[in-house]
This record gives structure tokens, C-alpha cells and sequence, in this order.
């Protein structure tokens, strides 16, 4: 048999029917649903007159909608976000799927709760109107975004329709210096090879620093893989995956446990696997980044300077171009030296458990400066609960950031937490097209350490100075 | 969904590299339950001032392009979020085919589902076909499935590649989960054979 890669092995294991043109029928084992991308699909199942194929494989949970402030539960005032959420709690209702409603401890970001609740394991499946659903990537599952016709095709078959993406290996050698982190090799990732680089691909990241990051950090990396054009990004299960997933509330028990890690170790690029194409980036030289334009491909160390819109080639120049000017940035001038407005930690990038360890860490008895106005919004009510207990909350609070309830907030600002035309954000999010945050709002994507440097400082800040 | 089979158009340039679906449609307008009536709120922030004037200067605002069918765009169309919202606001404004050097892969999918054809075509036909949109609404241009070519006002013709499962499904406005339901057979078949081999899943 000829060697296959992690990609393959997955997509082999789910092949329900292959036609003679290569078009694959494909088993879902996980749908992730949330509310904006969803009721038109709840809609089509009803006019059809169709049901939900297997209730008991999909989960629901609003995030991208809901205010992150206290009350929300009994009241959201914009009335469509209400309505969409409402229209959410209906449909679970309706056709009785797992649900966690705003008043449960345990809602969050759908691609956070997957996998703190166990839904998301080793070699599954899973999919969701959502193109960071690439996150689930680092429990060496097959992971990727749909769009509403393919949710209402996934609730109706249980399956989609799929051709095979080619593979792509971007290992990353040797170990991480210190203030380097997840966000750093994945932005830098992209910057390397741009955000089309992985289109038509499904990434393995593989090396020795993607072996020694933590579960979260590698759902920081496998979360960006969308950014980088990239079907789906993955890594290997390993006992770091296996510890993670043991005992989580739907992790397998007993024997199925067992049965499950058997198969789940057999779950890696064989030697000699076929590549399509393989990007080698040496962990050492891997800095503390942020991005200065307007797509995530748009990234620089710390170090370094704006870069000249002329410098490019072909469309990029006048990309480039739209960029500054939309930044309010000039050619040259120094990143460091960028003054910010406001300091956003979360989003599904950045809105675990570590992450806010990583941003206390550096706040610890520090506050933040005069006029910023700086948010931390956890992954989910359960990171929320574990950072209180750890006391991380308190040193938020203390160094003057607002401590808010789990949801998508200020990634996308489609509920209230928004920027205003030409405030400055450092976030630890995912995206900084023009207007992702707010319409006129400036984004500068960083780390989550990086992100509470800046806070400190009131500019962007290389947090090496600060460790 | 309508079928594509041929269409004869005004195409619009819009040579930007990277357009992403946070411009295609903001997330404001995310929050609809409907399928319709996102074609007014196409591009809405590269269209539209603040207060909801027209920005002259746009593309689809000039009296040429208002009344385009198919867009040429620079390099990676569609990048960014799973939004189906994006082609749903492409066709409610009237936009069908769009062509390009290369699209993100969702949003590639997207446009299929929704009877909107995406092509792909090497950067120097696509450079050709911006030229050839910049005449204005002199610039018909033809795109025919069937035969899977684009052929500009001059008369130059470029061939392109597609699935043949998505062509046939377009072509006849046929529904996915219908062809997927007729499988139904083979799904029962591999859910049993899961629940014996991979009893946790």
C-alpha cells in the first residue's frame, strides 16, 4: 500500500460513495452550528418538509451575535440579533439537537466549546457555517468551513458533497525563542506564503515547535489556516491530543476509550507520504509579529518598519497602496512606534485558557495606558469561570480592562462591541480587512502577549522588552 | 436554483487583489434570516458613504456598470469568511458569473449552490477580459457553459476548466441534497459499518 498522509487517512476513513468523475459523497461525524449562518439552512429542511439526519452529531451554540455584557440572557436590545438568536433556540428546539443557550455556563465560540466539551476528537469529521471551523484541525481531525446550502445539506445527509483537496506540509523546525508564540508561526505562515498560498490545500503543520506547543496553541494555528487560503489545517494527534480529549464530558469512556486511542495512533503522514507542496519556516527565526495592512498576509516582525507600497509586485502594489491609506499609515514609519486606541483579547484565534495566562502574565501589577479602552472577552463561560479561579480576571480588571461574557464580540463586531471610523486596535483575532471590526476601524492582529503589551504601552510593543 | 446555461453581459473591473467577503457583504448585514434582498447592501461600504450615498466613483455606481452580470476581479476572489451571504448578494444585484486568477475555496462552493459561476482563467486572459470590461456597457461579454468558454466584445474567445458533477448540476439548476438523498442507501450502509468499527464517533 502506498504511503498516505494524515489527510488521507482521514478522507479514506469517510468516503460514503466515490463517483467515476472523483466526486466524493463524505460522512460528517460532528456539525457545529451557530446562528448566523444556519437559519436559511433550518428554513430550507422545513420548506422541503425534511428532517435532521443524525440530531444527536450536531451542536448548536449562538455566538457571533450576542452581547458580551451582563444581562443578555433575559435581553438583546438589537432586535435582528435577537431574532436570530431566538431563531436558533427554536431550531435546536425544533429538531432536537445539543444546545447551549446563552444562559448556559458552557456556551461560548462554537470552535471553543467543540473541543472543551469533547465533541471534537482525533480522525473525525467535523464541519460548520464558520471558516475557522480549520481550529478543530489541531485534534488531527479533518475540519473546514461550509457555507449555508452545504449546513442545510450536512443536516439533511449527514454528508457533503467533496472533491479532494491536494496536501501541503508546512513544518516549522526547531524550538520557538521566548515571546514567540502560536500567533506568531501562523501569521508568519501567511506572511510567507500569502493568503492564497494554501488554496486548493489541506495543511498538515508538522515539526518540532508544532510538537511543542500545547493544545491551545495549536488551535491558534490550525484556526488561521482559512487566513492562509487553505481547506483545512491539521496535526497529528499525539499524547498532548490525548490528554487534552480524555475524560471531556462526550470523550469516549472505558473501552470505547481504548478502542478509540488505537485508532487514534495510527493517525500520521506515513513515511514517505506525497506532498504537494511542503513550506519549511526554522522556529528560531520566527519573531513576535503584527500585521500592518489589510489582510492577514500583511505581516511583520515587530522590528520592523511600513512597509513601501511600491516594494510589491503586480496587483499587490495597489492593494498595498489601499492598505496605507486605509491604516492611516506611512511607508518607513516604525511599527513600534504605532499608537492604538484600543486593545481587543479573544475570538476564537485567542480566546482560550493559555491565552489569558499569557496576556496576565505580562499585565501582572501593571496598568494599562490613560484613555485605551481594552477588552478581554474568554472563549466561553467556562474559560471565563477557570481564569476567575485562577485569579487572571482580577488582574485584568486591575490593570483596567473590561472583563466580559463569552462570544465572538469585536472579531467580527457584529453585536455592539465595535471600533469607530479610524480607531486603532491591536487584536488578537483573526482578520483585518477594512471594516472587519467596525466600518473605518484599524486593525493590528498580535498575539495575545503582544496585544497586553500594547495595552501597557499605548502603542504596539515588541513584548520581549517587557518579559 | 436558476440553471446557468449561457449568458450575455455587461461585465464590470474590479481589479483589486484579495477582495474578501467583509467587502462583498459587511457583517451588518449578516443578521438576516432571509436568502433575498442583500443586493442593495453589495460591496455596501465601498458603494455607499456612512449615510448611505452612493460613492460616484464605484464601480457598479457608474450608469456603465449598473446593470453588470459579471464581475472580473483581481487575484483571490471571495477570501475571508464562509458567508453565503456573498453570493447571495452577487445575485440578488444581478452579478452571475464572476472571473478571476483564483477565488477562495469556500466561497468557490458558495457561488455553485447558488447558481453563480465562478471562473478561473490565467492572469493574462484575466488582464485582457479587465481591459475589455473598462470599455463600459459596450462590453458584452458572453460566457457559455456548454462549451465552457468567455469570449470578450472583440471577439476573443478563452476557454475554461470546470467540474464536470458542478457543471451538470448548474447547467440543470439541480438541487445537492436531492442527488445526495437518492444515495441515501449507501449513507445507512456506512453509518452502520461506523458504528460497528468506530462505535464513539
Amino acid at each position: 500500500m502506498s504511503p498516505k498522509t494524515l489527510y488521507d487517512k482521514i478522507w479514506d476513513a469517510h468516503v460514503v460513495h466515490q463517483a467515476d468523475d472523483g466526486t466524493c459523497l463524505v460522512y460528517i461525524d460532528r456539525h457545529l452550528v451557530h446562528e448566523v449562518t444556519s437559519p436559511q439552512a433550518f428554513e430550507g429542511l422545513r420548506i422541503a418538509g425534511r428532517t435532521v439526519r443524525a440530531p444527536e452529531k450536531t451542536i448548536a451554540v449562538p455566538d457571533h451575535n450576542v452581547p458580551t455584557t451582563a444581562g443578555r440572557e433575559t435581553r438583546i436590545d438589537n432586535e435582528e440579533s435577537r431574532i436570530q438568536v431566538q431563531a436558533l433556540d427554536r431550531n435546536a428546539r425544533d429538531f432536537g439537537i445539543n444546545y447551549y443557550p446563552v444562559s448556559d455556563i458552557r456556551q461560548g465560540i462554537v470552535h471553543i466549546v467543540g473541543p472543551e466539551q469533547g465533541w471534537t476528537l482525533p480522525g473525525m469529521t467535523v464541519v460548520c457555517g464558520d471558516s475557522h471551523t480549520a481550529t478543530h484541525g489541531a485534534f488531527g481531525a479533518l475540519a473546514h468551513g461550509i457555507g449555508t446550502s452545504e449546513v442545510e445539506h450536512v443536516l439533511a445527509t449527514q454528508t457533503l458533497i467533496q472533491q479532494k483537496s491536494k496536501n501541503m506540509k508546512v513544518e516549522i523546525t526547531g524550538s520557538l525563542r521566548p515571546g514567540v508564540t502560536a500567533k506568531d508561526i501562523t501569521l508568519s505562515v501567511i506572511g510567507a506564503t500569502g493568503t492564497a498560498g494554501g488554496t486548493g490545500h489541506v495543511i498538515e503543520y508538522c515539526g518540532q515547535a508544532i510538537r511543542e506547543l500545547s493544545m491551545e496553541g495549536r488551535m491558534t494555528v490550525c484556526n488561521m489556516a482559512i487566513e492562509g487560503g487553505a481547506r483545512a489545517g491539521l496535526i497529528a494527534p499525539d499524547e498532548k491530543t490525548f490528554a487534552y480529549v480524555m475524560g471531556r464530558p462526550h470523550a469516549p469512556k472505558g473501552a470505547q476509550w481504548e478502542a478509540a486511542l488505537s485508532w487514534w495512533k495510527t493517525l500520521y503522514s506515513d513515511e514517505g507520504a506525497h506532498f504537494d507542496k511542503v513550506v519549511t519556516l526554522r522556529g528560531e527565526d520566527i519573531a513576535p509579529v503584527v500585521t500592518w495592512g489589510t489582510s492577514p498576509e500583511d505581516v511583520l516582525p515587530i522590528t520592523g518598519v511600513v512597509p513601501d507600497p511600491e516594494s510589491f509586485t503586480g496587483g499587490k502594489v495597489e492593494a498595498a497602496r489601499r492598505s496605507l491609506e486605509y491604516m492611516g499609515l506611512k511607508p518607513g514609519q516604525k511599527l513600534s512606534e504605532i499608537a492604538i486606541d484600543t486593545v481587543f483579547i479573544g475570538s476564537c484565534t485567542n480566546g482560550r485558557i493559555e491565552d489569558l495566562r499569557a496576556a496576565a502574565a505580562i499585565l501582572k501589577g501593571k496598568k494599562i495606558k490613560d484613555g485605551l479602552r481594552a477588552m478581554v472577552v474568554p472563549g466561553s463561560g467556562l474559560v471565563r469561570a477557570q481564569a476567575e479561579e485562577e485569579g487572571l480576571a482580577q488582574i485584568f480588571i486591575d490593570a483596567g480592562f473590561e472583563w466580559r461574557l463569552a462570544g465572538c464580540s469585536m472579531c467580527l463586531a457584529m453585536n455592539p462591541d465595535q471600533l469607530s471610523p479610524g480607531e486603532r486596535c491591536a487584536a488578537t483575532s483573526n482578520r483585518n480587512f477594512e471594516g472587519r471590526q467596525g466600518r473605518g476601524g484599524r486593525t493590528h492582529l498580535l498575539s495575545p502577549a503582544m496585544a497586553a503589551a500594547a495595552a501597557v504601552t499605548g502603542r504596539l510593543t515588541d513584548v520581549r522588552e517587557m518579559m | 436554483m436558476t440553471p446557468f446555461t449561457t449568458l450575455t453581459g455587461i461585465a464590470a473591473p474590479m481589479p483589486l487583489v484579495n477582495i474578501d467577503t467583509d467587502m462583498i457583504i459587511p457583517k451588518q448585514f449578516l443578521k438576516t434570516i432571509k436568502r433575498s434582498g442583500l443586493g442593495k447592501n453589495l460591496f455596501d461600504e465601498m458603494r455607499h458613504t456612512p449615510d448611505g450615498a452612493e460613492i460616484p466613483d464605484f464601480v457598479l455606481n457608474q450608469p456603465a456598470y449598473r446593470k453588470a452580470e459579471i464581475l472580473i476581479a483581481g487575484d483571490n476572489f471571495g477570501c475571508g469568511s464562509s458567508r453565503e451571504h456573498a453570493p447571495w448578494a452577487l445575485l440578488d444585484f444581478g452579478i452571475r458569473a464572476v472571473i478571476s486568477t483564483s477565488f477562495a475555496d469556500i466561497f468557490y462552493n458558495n457561488c455553485f449552490k447558488n447558481g453563480i459561476l465562478p471562473i478561473v482563467l490565467p492572469a493574462g486572459q484575466v488582464e485582457a477580459l479587465m481591459e475589455d470590461a473598462k470599455k463600459g456597457a459596450n462590453a458584452r461579454m458572453t460566457v457559455d457553459l456548454g462549451a465552457q468558454t468567455v469570449t470578450a466584445s472583440d471577439g476573443r474567445s478563452f476557454s475554461f476548466e470546470v467540474d464536470p458533477f458542478r457543471k451538470h448540476c448548474l447547467m440543470n439548476g439541480l438541487d445537492d441534497i436531492g442527488l445526495s438523498l437518492e444515495k441515501a442507501a449507501s449513507i445507512e450502509a456506512y453509518e452502520k459499518k461506523i458504528s460497528a468499527l468506530r462505535p464513539w464517533v
